[in-house]
């Protein structure tokens, strides 16, 4: 973990651009935020990855938080600050700076021909999320099975997300994975 | 482009999913009686919705902007939202801050955001605390529980994004969708770079279809 103003500054550029390609939301960042901070500096492992991302699911506030675990890990509280603003900041000048012009163009065919074409790409991403998530965390069939019955539960259930995640944690903690 | 589920896999179904546009005509008397709020107001409610909502915060803002406070409609509030789904960075942030930018100009979409945002400092801790404790045999069962739960959540979250194009003719989109997930899941080729060729080929492609109809 080092927190020095080269780390930072490399951290802040990564999820700055990030905040731009997220297209259609966070989650379709994580893809790239695995191949930058696991496959290329290789600063965590496959697991530690699927691990903070899943805390980040289980604790409160908004999802994209998972920046502030990455980047506490990565580059410690400094590193938690930066990642967060990084992620944040560019996306959200964006959106109140055309939020105006968009919105008057909503029924415009460029804005709907765009609209629909980013659907397909966030589908293919949040795809890759899922298998990149699962590759981290299934190792066994225990842990199969539990990934099996969250799919389940949140696809096919009214259930609170949080009442499942609660169980998986229990099933863990009891020795079941 | 409005699922049940956010970005994150984590479903958005509670308290209620974001429903589509209905004439809801209690809150929108309530939206023009309520005074303008502060900026105070503003980063404290956003405080609230953030810290008590687990598992997705966008059903929790909708119910307390909407239902509770009244500071937007219903329809406001879908509008919105699938303007920030529409532009590119996490969309409970971005509708958070063109929110508060429309309330009180930048100071309030900055209250706004700090609200939302606070619980950064709960994962700095959460973040120090798996730092020292993570790696205990302890801790092993209860994370891996957690983990596979999450990749069971963001599987949900794929599927149910995908259901609309199981429903359409096998056609451009589905290969665009598959393309995506082949270049960014399975090649690891750099997402900035997929992006800026299959972007513009997938708007194209929906343009011509638009010719179509």
């Amino acid at each position: 973990m080092r927190s020095d103003p080269a780390t930072l500054a490399a951290l802040f550029l990564q999820f700055a651009v990030l905040s731009l390609f997220a297209i259609g939301g966070g989650g379709s960042a994580v893809p790239e935020m695995h191949r930058q901070s696991v496959e290329i500096a290789q600063l965590l492992t496959d697991r530690q990855f699927s691990e903070l991302f899943a805390i980040a699911q289980a604790a409160p506030g908004p999802n994209i938080m998972f920046v502030a675990l990455l980047g506490h890990f990565i580059a410690g509280a400094p590193g938690a600050a930066v990642a967060t603003v990084a992620m944040c900041g560019p996306s959200c000048v964006l959106a109140c700076a055309v939020s105006q012009v968009v919105e008057r163009f909503r029924k415009a065919r460029w804005r709907m021909a765009i609209q629909a074409g980013l659907v397909p790409v966030t589908i293919g991403l949040i795809a890759a999320s899922a298998l990149i998530i699962a590759r981290g965390a299934d190792r066994n069939w225990a842990s199969f099975a539990i990934t099996a019955t969250t799919f389940a539960a949140v696809y096919g259930t009214r259930l609170s997300p949080r009442v499942v995640f609660a169980c998986a944690a229990l099933a863990g903690l009891v020795g079941f994975v | 482009m409005t699922s049940g589920v956010n970005r994150w896999g984590m479903s958005d179904s509670t308290p209620s999913a974001v429903p589509p546009a209905e004439p809801d005509a209690a809150s929108a008397v309530v939206a023009v009686a309520a005074p303008q709020p502060s900026i105070a107001a503003l980063c404290l409610a956003f405080a609230g919705v953030s810290i008590t909502s687990f598992g997705g915060v966008l059903a929790w803002a909708r119910r307390m902007l909407v239902e509770n406070k009244g500071w937007m409609t219903a329809q406001e509030f879908n509008d919105l939202l699938a303007l920030c789904q529409f532009l590119p960075g996490p969309n409970i942030v971005n509708l958070c801050a063109v929110f508060g930018a429309r309330m009180r100009g930048i100071p309030g979409a900055l209250a706004c955001l700090v609200g939302l945002l606070g619980p950064v400092v709960l994962m700095i801790a959460a973040g120090a605390a798996y730092r020292r404790f993570g790696a205990l045999p302890e801790m092993h069962g209860m994370l891996s529980g957690l983990a596979a739960a999450a990749a069971g959540a963001v599987i949900a979250a794929a599927v149910k994004m995908a259901e609309p194009l199981v429903r359409v003719r096998l056609g451009p989109q589905h290969a665009v969708a598959l393309a995506t997930f082949v270049a960014v899941g399975l090649l690891r080729l750099s997402l900035p770079l997929v992006l800026l060729v299959i972007v513009p080929v997938s708007i194209g492609l929906a343009w011509r279809r638009a010719d179509e109809k």
